[in-house]
C-alpha cells in the first residue's frame, strides 16, 4: 500500500474542504436550520406526533440524511470530477498508486467531510428540538456507512460526467426526489397502501428507516432489512468502481 | 561488450482509440539510460500519444512497455516510480501554494517528506521566492515551471517533458535547458518533445521521428545530421562569368543571376566530395575565385524533408 499517496490525496481534498468552508459545512446547516423553522417549528407545530415522538423531533433523522447523501455525492463527485475537467488528473493517473489507494483517498476525504456535517446538523437540531438517541453506536455505523457509500456512488458520478450538466443531473433529477420520498418528513406507514409499497423499492427508505430506528426505536422496515440494504448498496459501488478502473472508463481512453 | 539494458523499452506497441483512429501502429523504441532522447513529429503523430502510455495515463491496445525492466501494466508501481512527467498543458490547481503542489507530487509517488529536496528543485527552477504564492497569480512560465517542479519533487531517474518550452520565453527557456543540462548531469534521463527544432540539435543526444504513427527514424543526433546531411558549398568568383563551362557540366554547378556566385551541393556521406577536383577543374577553365564558404542543412531541413516524403 501507498500510504503516503493516500495521505497526499485526502489530505488535499480536505484542504479543499477547509478552503471551501462556507459552502461546504455552513450552507448546508442553514438550510437544515431552515427546514427545523419551517417543517419542524410552524407546520410541526399543528402536527401533534408521529409514531410517539414530536414532530420536529422525528424529521432530525430524516434531514441529517438527507443532508448527508446530497453532500456525499456531491463532494466526491466534484472532487475526482474536477482534476478530470481541469487536467491535473495525469498526474493522479501517472503515480505509482493502485485504484483502491485513489478511491480511499478521495471517497474517505469525501466521507470525513459529510460525516462532521452530519454530527454539525445534529448538533444544531439540539438546539431546537429534545434529542435523544437510543443507539450512538447504530447511529454512528448508519451515518458512517451511508456517508461512504454515496461516497463512492458521487466517484462514480464523477468519472462517468463528461459535463457540469451530467454532474448535477443525477442528483437533482434521483437523489434529491429519492430522499425527499424516502420518508424524510413522514413515516411510510402514514402512506396508504399502494404508495407504501411502491415506496420500498426506494433504497434511501431503508436508510433512513435504519438511521432513525437508531434514534427512537421506530422504524419503517427492520434493522436488519436496513442494514442489509445498505451494504447492499456498497457493494454494488464497489463492484462499478472496481470496473471503472480496470477498464480504464473515462479515465485511460 | 553487452550493450546496457535499456532504461525504456517500447516493443510492438499499438494503441488504437475507441473512434477506430489508430493512433499508434507498432512502435518499437529503446531509449539509453542517461540520454536526452527528442521526440520529433507534426501535430497529431502521436507523440503524447506514446508519452502518456508510457506514463500510465491511456492504456495500450497492444505491444509491450518496460520502464527499467519493469512491465508498465504488471508492474507499474515500480515502473511508475521511476518517472516523473510534464505534460504538454498547463495542468495546475489554481487555489493551492507552489510549495503544497509540489510537496503533494511528492507524497502522491510514495516519498516521505523532504523538505531540502523540494526547496532544491525551486530555487533550481526559480521559484523559490513563488513558493507561498498561490498557482492562480502565477504567469504562465511560472506554472510551466511548477509543473516541472512537480515532476522533480520525487527524483526520478526518467523525466518526460512534452513540448516543456512551448510559450516561455526566449531567456527562462535558457535557464530550464540548464536545469535539463544538470538533470542529465546527476544521471537522469530525458525524453522530450518539441516544436523548436534548434532545440532537439542543439540538446539532444538521440533523435526520433514519428509520423503517422509510426517511427521512421531512430539516430544519434551526429550521425542523422551526417546520413541526411547535404552540404552545399558556395564559391565566390573574381570575375563574373556569362555560362558555366560545358567542362564543368559533371558537377551539376548552379550559377546565380548576377554570374558572381557558383554553388555545388554534395554529399557527405559520400567517398568522394568531388570538391578537390572541382577547384582543379575551376582554375584549368580559367575560373578564379576570391572566396568560398559551405552550409550543411539543419535539422528542420532534415525533419521537413523526412515528414513530407510520401
Amino acid at each position: 500500500m501507498n500510504y503516503r499517496a493516500i495521505r497526499a490525496i485526502y489530505l488535499f481534498e480536505m484542504a479543499r474542504t477547509w478552503r471551501t468552508l462556507l459552502q461546504s459545512i455552513v450552507s448546508p446547516v442553514v438550510s437544515t436550520s431552515l427546514y427545523f423553522v419551517v417543517f419542524g417549528a410552524a407546520i410541526g407545530s399543528r402536527i401533534t406526533e408521529v409514531e410517539g415522538v414530536s414532530y420536529g423531533t422525528f424529521i432530525v433523522p430524516g434531514l441529517v440524511m438527507l443532508s448527508v447523501l446530497t453532500q456525499s455525492i456531491a463532494n466526491a463527485s466534484f472532487g475526482i470530477y474536477f482534476p478530470k475537467f481541469v487536467g491535473t488528473i495525469y498526474e493522479i493517473l501517472s503515480a505509482p498508486v493502485s485504484y483502491i489507494e485513489i478511491v480511499i483517498g478521495y471517497v474517505g476525504a469525501a466521507a470525513t467531510k459529510s460525516i462532521i456535517l452530519g454530527l454539525i446538523i445534529m448538533a444544531t437540531a439540539a438546539l431546537f428540538v429534545p434529542l435523544h438517541i437510543h443507539h450512538p453506536w447504530w447511529m454512528l455505523t448508519f451515518l458512517v456507512l451511508t456517508a461512504v457509500t454515496f461516497s463512492l456512488f458521487g466517484f462514480i458520478i464523477g468519472i462517468w460526467a463528461d459535463g457540469f450538466e451530467k454532474l448535477q443531473m443525477i442528483p437533482m433529477l434521483i437523489v434529491t426526489p429519492l430522499t425527499f420520498l424516502g420518508g424524510s418528513f413522514y413515516s411510510v406507514n402514514m402512506l396508504p397502501s399502494g404508495w407504501r409499497t411502491i415506496t420500498l423499492l426506494n433504497p434511501v427508505v431503508y436508510l433512513i428507516s435504519g438511521f432513525r430506528w437508531s434514534f427512537y426505536e421506530i422504524a419503517d422496515v427492520s434493522v436488519a432489512l436496513s442494514l442489509g440494504m445498505t451494504l447492499g448498496f456498497l457493494a454494488i459501488c464497489m463492484v462499478l468502481v472496481w470496473w471503472i478502473f480496470r477498464t480504464g472508463y473515462r479515465l485511460k481512453n | 561488450m553487452l550493450a546496457p539494458p535499456p532504461i525504456i523499452s517500447v516493443s510492438n506497441l499499438s494503441k488504437t482509440y475507441g473512434s477506430g483512429f489508430k493512433a499508434l501502429k507498432g512502435i518499437n523504441l529503446d531509449i539509453k539510460r542517461g540520454e536526452i532522447f527528442a521526440l520529433l513529429g507534426p501535430n497529431g503523430a502521436g507523440k503524447t500519444t506514446l508519452i502518456s502510455i508510457i506514463c500510465g495515463i491511456a492504456n495500450l491496445s497492444e505491444g509491450r512497455v518496460t520502464v527499467g525492466g519493469h512491465d508498465i501494466n504488471s508492474d507499474y508501481r515500480a515502473a511508475r516510480s521511476l518517472i516523473g512527467l510534464v505534460p504538454q498543458e498547463l495542468h495546475t490547481d489554481s487555489f493551492e501554494t507552489v510549495w503544497a503542489t509540489v510537496s503533494f507530487s511528492r507524497g502522491l509517488f510514495g516519498k516521505p517528506k523532504n523538505p531540502a529536496h523540494i526547496e532544491k528543485v525551486l530555487k533550481d527552477l526559480s521559484l523559490w521566492d513563488k513558493k507561498d504564492s498561490k498557482i492562480i497569480t502565477l504567469s504562465g512560465g511560472m506554472k510551466r515551471r511548477v509543473m516541472i517542479a512537480k515532476a522533480l519533487s520525487h527524483e526520478p531517474q526518467i523525466l518526460f517533458l512534452d513540448e516543456p518550452t512551448a510559450g516561455v520565453d526566449v531567456e527562462l527557456r535558457k535557464g530550464m535547458w540548464d536545469v535539463v543540462r544538470g538533470l542529465q548531469a546527476s544521471g537522469v534521463t530525458i525524453i522530450l518533445t518539441t516544436h523548436y527544432i534548434q532545440e532537439a540539435e542543439e540538446m539532444a543526444d538521440r533523435i526520433g521521428v514519428i509520423n503517422k504513427g509510426e517511427i521512421i527514424l531512430v539516430e544519434d543526433k551526429a550521425g542523422l545530421m551526417q546520413k541526411l546531411g547535404k552540404k552545399q558549398l558556395t564559391l565566390h568568383l573574381q570575375q563574373k562569368i556569362e555560362a558555366i563551362p560545358p567542362a564543368l557540366a559533371p558537377y551539376k554547378l548552379q550559377l546565380s543571376s548576377d554570374g558572381r556566385l557558383l554553388t555545388y551541393d554534395y554529399d557527405t556521406k559520400g567517398e568522394r566530395t568531388g570538391i578537390t577536383s572541382l577547384l582543379t577543374d575551376l582554375r584549368n577553365a580559367g575560373i578564379h575565385i576570391s572566396d568560398l564558404d559551405t552550409t550543411q542543412s539543419s535539422l528542420e531541413d532534415i525533419f521537413v524533408s523526412l515528414v513530407r516524403a510520401p
